[in-house]
């Protein structure tokens, strides 16, 4: 199979130059390295362009102009607002403890630069094609509901507490219905492998071709994916109308910033999966035979593919957050565990049922 | 009922209250008769007094009352209780919380800013003010940094 | 009614007791309310509210001011039915002075109460949305918010805490762009409603946390002194502009809003539903305003008879009483104000305890409770 646009070349390419000037370890490391930043810079440009966003999605929902004033249209808004950040004194109450309620930004923010190792941006655009993608992001993904934990019990404020409790109630039972959606994927391509996964979408996406049952995955993994990034109708944890802002209650300056930039880091991991798992990913939009048309779509680029993809689920998101009211703990639970739970569990079957008697494209 | 009605159905039942007609029909009584008038008002079908709408204090120097505005949904007559206090130092009522709820933090406000007691009230406390405050709306109160006297 | 044993117990809390101080700073509380709240996980069990943070000891200070004064300290109390406190203090003294007010001046008021009615109930909805957390409803209802009060702006001189009324009337006649601005108000406002109702009260969620939440039974209702739609969400009724009209609102055409579900859901709905009924009133009286006088003639120091004056109106949140006694001087001898706000909050144990942290926040949004007319 051929793609217009490669990047393996490209990647082999700076491989072998690594391999032909130093040894095999340093390669390794210096790779690293390059991908640490590259990674970095992608979340810095992310959080930046994600703040803005949300700021100016808000904005057209609720009839302002959102920021308009630092930079052209306001685009530097978020630069402006981060340097005020890092201006800010890092505060630790005297209560708190001090090591655990400076290491859970840390743990925040690390896992959600975790998830993003297996996605792939273009073919041949990947940190690291490890053959089990989906099953690594939904395993390390669960490890940032720790860091909120621990984030609420340092703090030593009730409203830290009464939040990190509500999160990890929260972030535990969502993480099932959105790993049962992800598996009727994982069914649908007979791969765990993302890179797979969007190969196996040549002909079509997944959203097409698996039926309903593949819809109804893609609405529960919303749904879940929302829940599990604390963001409202879903923001028990933060409930700044109820708990004053939530596990965070206590964090100001940098310390702020970095579950802020985590959840936007998260919101981003998030669509990306939701695209490449049900949108196809890179995966231009391809319909069966029309090869005219196929053919055409393949011109466009893949980064211009996923990352429209992404920001459509973002905005599909921040739509949520501006439109919904929050629900209540209790309610959000039955919600998970007496709706959400039993129908992915059933559209498992149906899905497998589908893959046994090759009903899928 | 009319106002003769209501002063004939209280005179009954309490015989030494004093009437007034104003706005409303006035009853100036005891206070330690209060409490009992008080319930009859509310448990009589025919006076059937539901809805305690005001609850204040009044110091009158030599006395001081205690208020109560009341008003009928059912028959829509109104009348006014005044429990007349005369003691200044240690003046004390009898709670009307378990006849009217609302009478709850009424109370704990006329407690608050004149010092009447209410006896058998559930949760007497100052609501506005610290416990060290004096009584602000007695006449006698003296204030001599913050209230200018002109 | 709660038990000795009950309070003696909170006041000496067990180290296993969960408790939480809601306020005197918090974003729900819509102020310096402060609520002592027990917890058993996410269920509150107990509630006990400390006010006072904002008392100004507004009775004492208009104990010191004449009766031309007095009125202007009551904006300050429930600052968002600003007009309807001060209308109050006024009819007090029109009725201490057996003054009639010019038939003009009526209509005038009755426009002013309504509009500040809408206004008051504009901001409610906005605010329930956020304390529910939903954000877009606080500009949606700032948006027509604004219009009202730069209508005041024009008339009155300000926007929150007008001070229009004076005892025989109103301070001065209308801006002659008041007609036609309402109208533009009006016509804007009935488009916007249905958006209103698109937003929340048809959300699911909405719905979920508010049907069912914080039910006051009409018994309650009535013992608690619970007014305004508080008490209507009950099928109470207690409308003072239908039980003891004043100021002409026998002569306009309009319904008591009642629902008789008596939970949060309901609260919301009669606010909805006033909000129609209030623009039915200024849509009969926005064209007919008499001709004549504002302001009936009155000294330059008044001075009321030896006695006792009640007034009621009917605020954005129910009933206000004011309760005048008069020495014969120019001066009040002792002023109380019935605040609806006071009496309403006395309900919240009743109809918040045993439901979530949410339920709470979701019942302080539906008494719609202003600090200063509590403290006052």
């Amino acid at each position: 199979m051929k793609y217009i646009y490669d990047f393996s070349f490209l990647t082999s390419k700076i491989h072998n130059w690594f391999l032909a000037h130093c040894s095999s370890g340093w390669t390794i490391l210096w790779e690293m390295v390059i991908v640490g930043l590259c990674a970095i810079t992608l979340f810095v440009v992310l959080g930046l362009i994600f703040v803005y966003m949300e700021r100016k999605v808000a904005a057209f929902m609720q009839f302002r102009l959102g920021p308009n004033r630092v930079g052209p249209k306001g685009t530097l808004q978020a630069v402006a607002d981060t340097v005020k950040l890092l201006m800010k004194e890092g505060f630790t109450p005297q209560a708190a403890d001090m090591f655990l309620f400076n290491l859970a930004p840390f743990i925040v923010l690390s896992v959600s630069m975790l998830a993003l190792a297996p996605l792939p941006f273009a073919k041949g655009l990947q940190i690291y094609d490890i053959n089990i993608g989906v099953f690594y992001i939904s395993a390390v993904s669960s490890i940032s509901v720790i860091g909120i934990l621990i984030a609420g019990w340092a703090s030593n404020n009730k409203y830290s507490l009464l939040g990190a409790m509500r999160s990890g109630a929260q972030i535990v039972s969502y993480e099932l219905s959105a790993g049962l959606s992800v598996i009727a994927i994982v069914a649908f391509a007979g791969s765990m492998s993302l890179s797979d996964i969007v190969e196996s979408q040549r002909t079509g996406w997944w959203i097409f071709k698996g039926h309903i049952p593949a819809v109804i995955a893609f609405v529960i993994f919303i749904i879940a994916g929302t829940a599990e990034l604390n963001r409202a109708p879903f923001d028990m944890a933060e409930a700044e109308s109820e708990l004053t802002g939530g596990f965070h209650t206590e964090y100001t300056g940098m310390r702020f910033a970095m579950f802020f930039l985590a959840e936007y880091v998260n919101m981003f991991v998030v669509c990306a999966i939701g695209a490449t798992l049900f949108l196809g990913g890179w995966m231009p939009l391809h319909f069966g035979n029309l090869s005219g048309f196929n053919h055409i779509m393949d011109y466009v680029p893949p980064f211009v593919w996923f990352f429209g993809k992404t920001f459509f689920l973002v905005w599909v998101i921040m739509w949520f957050r501006w439109t919904f009211p929050r629900l209540r703990i209790d309610q959000l639970l039955t919600l998970e565990w007496k709706y959400l739970m039993p129908i992915s569990l059933v559209n498992m079957i149906i899905v497998a049922f589908v893959v046994i008697m090759k009903w899928h494209f | 009922m009319t106002n003769e009605e209501l002063k004939i159905f209280i005179s009954a039942h309490t015989p030494e209250v004093v009437f007034e007609e104003s706005q409303f029909l006035n009853t100036t009584i005891s206070f330690d008769k209060l409490y009992s008038l008080a319930k009859h008002l509310r448990t009589n079908p025919d006076a059937d007094f539901d809805y305690l709408f005001c609850l204040s204090g009044v110091d009158w120097k030599d006395h001081m009352l205690v208020v109560y505005h009341l008003t009928s949904r059912k028959h829509k007559h109104n009348v006014v209780l005044k429990a007349k206090i005369t003691d200044r130092v240690n003046p004390e009522v009898h709670t009307v919380c378990d006849i009217w709820k609302t009478a709850e933090l009424h109370e704990r406000e006329v407690y608050d800013l004149f010092g009447i007691k209410f006896t058998e009230h559930p949760d007497l406390r100052r609501l506005f003010l610290d416990d060290t405050w004096g009584f602000p709306l007695r006449k006698d109160y003296k204030d001599d940094v913050t209230i200018v006297q002109l | 009614m709660i038990d000795k044993e009950e309070i003696e117990d909170l006041t000496q809390a067990h180290e296993e007791d969960f408790i939480l101080n809601v306020g005197p700073q918090h974003p729900s509380t819509h102020g310096v309310l402060r609520l002592k709240i027990k917890l058993q996980g996410e269920t509150v069990t107990h509630i006990e509210p400390h006010l006072g943070y904002i008392h100004r000891s507004i009775e004492k200070m208009c104990e010191a001011s004449s009766y031309r004064n007095f009125i202007y300290l009551t904006s300050r109390m429930d600052y968002l039915s600003a007009h309807m406190n001060n209308q109050a203090c006024a009819m007090v003294v029109e009725k201490g002075l057996q003054l009639e007010i010019p038939k003009r001046a009526k209509v005038i008021r009755i426009l002013m109460s309504e509009l500040t009615r809408l206004a008051s109930h504009q901001l409610w909805w906005a605010c329930t949305g956020l304390d529910l957390g939903a954000t877009t409803p606080f500009f949606v209802g700032f948006r027509d918010r604004e219009v009202i009060l730069d209508i005041f702006d024009e008339t009155c001189g300000s926007r929150l805490t007008m001070d229009y009324n004076v005892p025989g009337g109103i301070m001065f006649d209308i801006h002659p762009n008041f007609q036609k601005n309402v109208h533009a108000f009006l016509k804007g406002f009935k488009k916007n409603l249905p958006e209103y109702h698109q937003l929340l009260t048809g959300n699911v969620i909405f719905q979920n946390r508010t049907k069912g939440v914080g039910y006051l039974s009409p018994e309650d209702t009535i013992s608690f002194g619970c007014s305004g739609p508080t008490a209507r969400g009950s099928g109470v009724s207690c409308d003072i502009r239908k039980w003891q009209p004043y100021d002409g609102y026998e002569d306009v055409q309009f319904n008591e809003v009642l629902e008789t579900a008596g939970d949060c859901y309901a609260r919301y709905l009669v606010r909805m539903r006033e909000m129609e009924e209030s623009v039915k009133i200024i849509e009969q009286l926005i064209d007919n305003i008499p001709e004549g006088d504002f302001q009936a003639k009155t000294k330059a120091v008044l001075k009321l008879p030896k006695g006792e004056f009640y007034s009621r109106v009917e605020t954005a949140r129910g009933e206000l009483g004011v309760y005048l006694v008069s020495d014969g001087t120019s001066k009040p001898y002792r002023m109380k104000f019935r605040s609806p706000n006071f009496s309403n909050l006395s309900a919240l144990r009743e109809i918040a305890v045993g439901g979530k942290i949410g339920d709470l926040v979701a019942n302080m949004a539906m008494l719609d409770l202003v600090i200063p007319d509590i403290d006052r």
